[in-house]
């Protein structure tokens, strides 16, 4: 997982951090891509090829391909928010995590101190869980739906 | 909704964990597919123009490279200008997700979620300072919620018949 509480200190040099920048924007789809951007970088093709596996064995970089839009393939999404009392909190968060609908689940500090997101096929569905938790549960799920989206990125500077 | 096809819907489970770290990871993806490699890059390059794929890219570890604070940034933005204002605020360096969303009334007056990421607490309170600064008078309303804990963390899910 990668928030883990406990991260080993990265050592990272110079080209490691590049990599991680220039990765960040994307990837060229042509036959021999590793070569384009070592090319850009400096560095050979295979050792690029080796730094990217050390970054991800190591924590560094979680993952790297494509990033597909998930609306776009069809899903609903909605993120919702639930005031949970501090005594039934564990319970409930068991309750909602059970969901095979719901996809995240943070304990935020607030009032609205349970933040998840319901990850559905269709939007039908997604008012159906939410429903099904409000029932389950006694209290009310808010729903924050996307109306408009202004930029994902990744964009840390290494 | 976007339609898939069932290649493209194979393709996307086959690079879901990633791309192949070989010199020619398309060509790996092909032959696992049983395509030709100019079909998988083309196929693609046809979801990034569709924008079913956004891009290529390596994510990088927040919490490993030492940012290890996240705050959501919540605003109430007047209504007429949060186009304009969001596209600024998520163009920040330091804001990995901006969202509009609806408000819920009366407990929750925001309609402009912003995540921020920082090394620590001090660091992510200037950079929601600077949003602030950035909305200047056309918003009436923020608070920001430190996530304190993650309870449940699973990636998308998609199945292969697109069932």
């Amino acid at each position: 997982m990668s928030h883990a509480p406990a991260i080993r200190h990265l050592t990272l040099d110079d080209l490691d951090r590049a990599i991680i920048n220039r990765l960040q924007e994307g990837f060229p789809l042509d036959p021999n891509p590793f070569e384009i951007i070592a090319t850009e970088l400096g560095c050979s093709a295979p050792a690029l090829i080796n730094r990217l596996q050390r970054l991800i064995a190591t924590g560094a970089a979680t993952r790297f391909g494509p990033f597909f839009d998930a609306e776009a393939m069809g899903g609903a999404f909605c993120l919702c928010a639930m005031a949970v009392p501090q005594e039934r909190f564990d319970a409930v968060a068991q309750a909602v995590n059970d969901r095979p609908e719901v996809a995240h689940n943070y304990e935020r500090e607030h009032d609205l101190n349970m933040w998840f997101v319901l990850a559905t096929e269709s939007a039908g569905e997604l008012a159906e869980v939410a429903d099904g938790i409000e029932e389950e549960t006694g209290l009310q799920v808010l729903r924050f739906p996307k109306l408009e989206e202004y930029f994902i990125g990744f964009k840390v500077t290494a | 909704m976007t339609v898939l096809d069932p290649i493209d819907r194979e393709l996307i489970a086959a690079t879901q964990a990633g791309l192949p770290l070989s010199s020619r990871p398309y060509a790996r993806i092909a032959d696992q597919l049983g395509l030709p490699e100019r079909e998988v890059i083309a196929r693609l390059a046809e979801m990034k123009a569709r924008g079913i794929m956004r891009r290529i890219a390596l994510a990088p570890n927040h919490y490993a490279l030492g940012m290890t604070a996240n705050g959501m940034t919540v605003w109430d933005v007047d209504d007429e200008r949060i186009s304009e204002l969001g596209r600024r605020v998520g163009a920040l360096p330091f804001v990995t997700h901006c969202y509009r969303r609806p408000r819920a009334l009366p407990v929750w007056p925001y309609n402009l979620f912003a995540m921020v990421h920082g090394p620590d607490k001090t660091e992510v309170e200037a950079k929601r300072q600077e949003i602030a600064a950035l909305l200047g008078t056309a918003f009436r309303a923020s608070d920001m919620l430190y996530s304190t804990r993650i309870l449940k963390k699973t990636g998308l899910r998609l199945s292969r018949n697109g069932g």
